[in-house]
């Protein structure tokens, strides 16, 4: 997932083992008051089923439920899924392709209507429906998904999604076992809403909700406005535990200076937004207990194109794998606080992560230097010297730096190389399509759920390069017959031994940063900055900061 | 009477030297031309700068050191207070030719982007002034001269220029171009070359010249002497280049500084945008946009390029005002949309 898109931490659970976890015992005179955030703009629409952005994500927590959840609780034991909607986990039969999900009674929606089956069965059916970003890649393993992609309007999921309202169940039938579909039904684009929800995207209208919390007010130009849902009565601590502030008022336009500012003069309790450098060093003395750093499950990466010269050579890619000085992107990301140098794809604490790095000086698990003479040598031996490289980078002040890196090690390898900054609303999309020939770019991948197939699979497995489409996740363009079918064994493997098909992950990884269709810079780390105010602040691996679980007064 | 009409009769001097004369009075405009010279030749010498300090203008310096007072110090400096959050550059240490100004967030000296910087400012804004005023001129001459449908034609097209707002209009230029470049027919420029914004400043500026140059040509195509040239059969293209064309050249050298003035805050806005001058070449808009995000930690970065536009405008500006004051007291030539 994208940078702005949802994104979560590994190894979180040091950092706060000191704090109580959302399941403590809820502490009463804490109650109340209002919870202030800032961003410096609104992430577009409520629809749960739809909008695709951290942003909103953190805030659906404490809004909307799935049959399943990530547990509410701090560190890496967000990552942990627990039973939701569903009465409890299901055991997969028919080999791991059906589920039958219990539906819990007296769970009431916002607008005061209880949740029955029907519910269930309409909102897995409007995934399709709105077509929703993920319908294709997520949960297109449901039994007639293919029909729903196709027809999106008239999709019934036929086969796929039964109900039965007299012993109160879901059947789940899946073309394929598919060991990430718990991950995936936890998710807000899996959000259960009621099953007279609109079939098109509801923009800025709410759609009602399960969770402690529901939206009385939102405008993107102005601000959001969370109330306690009045018909919310708590079932499960893990899964939706109540929140602490009466109200959440969310304000979007000030600049990321102006969120700063706000905060330190007690304006505001929070920021969405990356503080900007230069207040960095200064939130980090003067303001120190309000700043809470925390590792990521996410990569800064350069996809190469493998099939553009001169990354069509692989000595050309491994070269700039060798020549990388991680330390100075980590430098220019903030300083070794707030990043740390990588050479592979899973992040450090991810499932199926094995410390590798081939490209460094004294090759072993850990980066410690670049190794400039041996890039020359092979870039050398790949005769690509003086060829044209463009890098194509987001028009935002790191990546920007990084790309100015880029150009200069570039040209000291041999290239004539240039950089381009494009905005930062059409790099994405502009450097998955092969139309526009990007050789090289910067960009940022963060976790959707903790699988290892949310990285390897998604950017390098073979279904996703799509050629001429703006949604092409696979930028490099790589497509390895024998790694893929080492995945999709992984994937299945999963379903029985997720431990076993985390070791057949560790080799993917592996195979991957051999051939390099992508140089690995940095993972980084997440940095809140709260009011003096704000207490119990708690940072869950999946969702980041868990908004409702922090206190005002 | 020989020797008094010999001390009275003072040789007469060209209206060049009058207009000279007067220029160098005018203790305003010359004080803006030496402070326009002394800016221009310092960008002149960046190279050499850059040679006696031994900066890298364009790389990369991250793990950079340098000496003050005998010690050595890393360019680039990590916090150690607090939480140790931050990577600051180096600020000024006020030693010429040792990161006078301080380093950039890339570990570069900043003075000497400066000078580059400056550098590739006054070459954009210099060749997009030749660029516009000699498509402009031409366009101006052959529209009032000729008349008629020709007119019609090339002042429509100019008032559809004219229409746009002229950052809109550079904005949305250099937006579609800046990514590909130009490439029509035989005429290529890649999208990281100058002559990409020299082109851009030059077209959405022609409309301000070529109109007010379209007036005087329609007044002088009625004056007495054209009409006599025209009466006995003299070719067009000779009236409008030794007759026409020199009527209208005083207004040609007021428009100098004056679109020089506007062509350099133009590049400067586009450079801050990211959409004119590419890095890792810098202009004075680009440097600015990098020290945006050090305002708070090193703010020479985006002052120092911030006054050196102020001068160098506030000086050609100046010194159009007083260009005109000496070419042509009475003139009404202004430059804009007044």
């Amino acid at each position: 997932m994208k940078k702005i898109l949802l994104a979560g931490i590994a190894s979180a659970l040091l950092t706060f083992s000191s704090l109580s976890p959302a399941s403590a015992a809820y502490m009463k005179e804490h109650r109340g008051g209002t919870m202030r955030l800032l961003a410096h703009a609104a992430a577009g629409t409520l629809d749960p089923h739809i909008n695709y952005t951290l942003q909103y994500w953190q805030i659906f927590q404490s809004t909307y439920d799935g049959l399943i959840a990530f547990k509410k609780a701090p560190g890496a034991e967000g990552f942990v899924k627990v039973p939701n909607i569903a009465e409890e986990f299901p055991k997969p039969t028919n080999d791991g392709k059906t589920y039958v999900f219990k539906i819990r009674k007296g769970i009431m929606f916002s607008n005061g209507k209880e949740l029955g089956v029907k519910d269930v069965v309409a909102s897995l059916q409007r995934i399709f429906k709105v077509s929703s970003p993920t319908a294709g890649g997520f949960y297109a393993v449901i039994v007639g998904a293919d029909k729903c992609l196709k027809d999106a309007k008239n999709c019934t999921l036929e086969g796929g999604v039964v109900g039965d309202e007299a012993a109160s169940t879901v059947t789940l039938n899946l073309t394929r076992p598919d060991a990430e579909i718990f991950d995936k039904l936890a998710l807000p684009h899996a959000a259960i809403l009621p099953a007279d929800s609109p079939t098109e995207d509801a923009g800025s209208k709410p759609i009602p909700g399960t969770g402690a919390y529901m939206f009385s007010a939102y405008d993107p130009n102005k601000g959001m406005t969370l109330v306690r849902n009045p018909h919310f009565k708590m079932w499960s601590e893990d899964a939706q535990p109540d929140g602490y502030p009466d109200v959440v008022q969310y304000d979007f336009g000030p600049t990321e200076e102006a969120q700063v500012t706000a905060i330190q003069n007690g304006e505001a309790d929070w920021m969405f937004d990356e503080p900007p450098a230069d207040r960095l060093a200064e939130m980090g003395t003067k303001n120190k207990d309000q700043v809470h750093v925390t590792p990521l499950t996410a990569w800064w990466y350069l996809p190469l194109n493998v099939n553009l010269a001169p990354f069509d050579n692989i000595k050309v890619r491994q070269a700039v794998n060798y020549a990388l000085d991680r330390k100075a992107l980590v430098n220019l990301f903030g300083g070794p606080v707030l990043a740390t140098p990588v050479c592979q794809v899973l992040p450090p604490g991810f499932p199926g992560h094995v410390d590798y790095c081939p490209y460094t000086k004294n090759p072993g698990a850990k980066w410690s230097a670049p190794d400039m003479e041996k890039a020359k040598q092979l870039v050398e031996e790949s005769g690509t010297k003086g060829q044209k490289v463009s890098i194509i980078v987001e028009d935002k002040t790191v990546a920007k730096s990084i790309g100015v890196y880029l150009q200069s090690m570039m040209t000291e390898l041999g290239y004539v190389a240039d950089v381009k900054p494009i905005s930062p609303n059409i790099q994405f999309t502009y450097i998955q399509n092969t139309n526009n020939k990007v050789q090289m770019s910067v960009t940022q991948w963060y976790q959707d759920y903790p699988a290892a197939s949310d990285f390897l699979n998604i950017l390098f497995g073979c279904a996703s390069f799509t050629p001429g489409s703006d949604s092409s996740i696979n930028m490099s363009g790589y497509c390895n017959k024998d790694v893929d079918a080492k995945m999709q064994s992984a994937l299945v493997l999963g379903v029985t031994d997720q431990d076993a098909a985390n070791k057949i992950w560790a080799d993917v990884d592996k195979m991957v940063t051999d051939e390099s269709p992508a140089a690995a810079l940095f993972t980084p780390k997440h940095l809140d900055f709260v009011s003096k105010r704000v207490g119990n602040f708690q940072f869950n691996s999946q969702f980041y900061w868990m908004v409702t679980q922090s206190w005002v007064q | 009477m020989t020797d008094i009409a010999f001390n009275t009769t003072r040789k007469s001097r060209g209206p060049w030297a009058t207009a000279m004369r007067r220029l160098a009075r005018d203790r305003a405009a010359m004080a803006a031309l030496v402070l326009f010279l002394m800016i221009l030749s310092m960008c002149l010498l960046a190279p050499v700068y850059a040679a006696w300090g031994g900066m890298e203008p364009f790389k990369s310096t991250l793990d950079a050191t340098l000496r003050i007072n005998g010690q050595t110090l890393n360019v680039m400096e990590q916090s150690t207070e607090g939480l140790g959050l931050g990577y600051n550059p180096i600020g000024p240490t006020w030693e010429i030719g040792n990161y006078f100004l301080g380093a950039d967030n890339q570990g570069r000296d900043v003075m000497t982007r400066l000078l580059y910087g400056g550098l590739n400012s006054f070459i954009i804004a210099g060749a997009a002034t030749v660029f516009t005023l000699l498509i402009g001129t031409t366009l101006g001459l052959v529209a009032g001269f000729f008349g008629g449908f020709i007119d019609t034609v090339l002042s429509r097209i100019l008032d559809i220029l004219w229409a746009f707002p002229v950052y809109l209009l550079a904005i949305s230029l250099s937006i579609v171009l800046i990514a590909h470049g130009i490439r029509i027919g035989p005429i290529i420029i890649e999208s990281g070359s100058l002559w990409l914004p020299i082109f851009i400043i030059g077209i959405v500026f022609i409309p301000y010249v070529a109109r007010p140059i379209r007036g005087q040509v329609l007044s002088l195509r009625e004056s007495e002497f054209v009409m006599a040239a025209i009466g006995i059969g003299v070719p067009s293209h000779r009236i409008l280049l030794r007759d026409i064309l020199p009527n209208v050249s005083t207004t040609l050298i007021v428009f100098v500084p004056l679109m020089m003035a506007l062509n350099m805050l133009t590049e400067s806005a586009l450079s801050f945008l990211s959409i004119g001058v590419q890095p890792p070449d810098a202009s004075w808009g680009t440097i600015i946009q990098d020290g945006q995000g050090l305002l708070y930690s090193r703010p020479m970065v985006a002052l120092a390029p911030g006054i050196a536009i102020v001068l160098s405008v506030l000086a050609l500006n100046v010194l159009g005002d007083g260009l005109r004051d000496a070419l042509d007291p009475r003139s009404k030539i202004k430059l804009g949309r007044g």
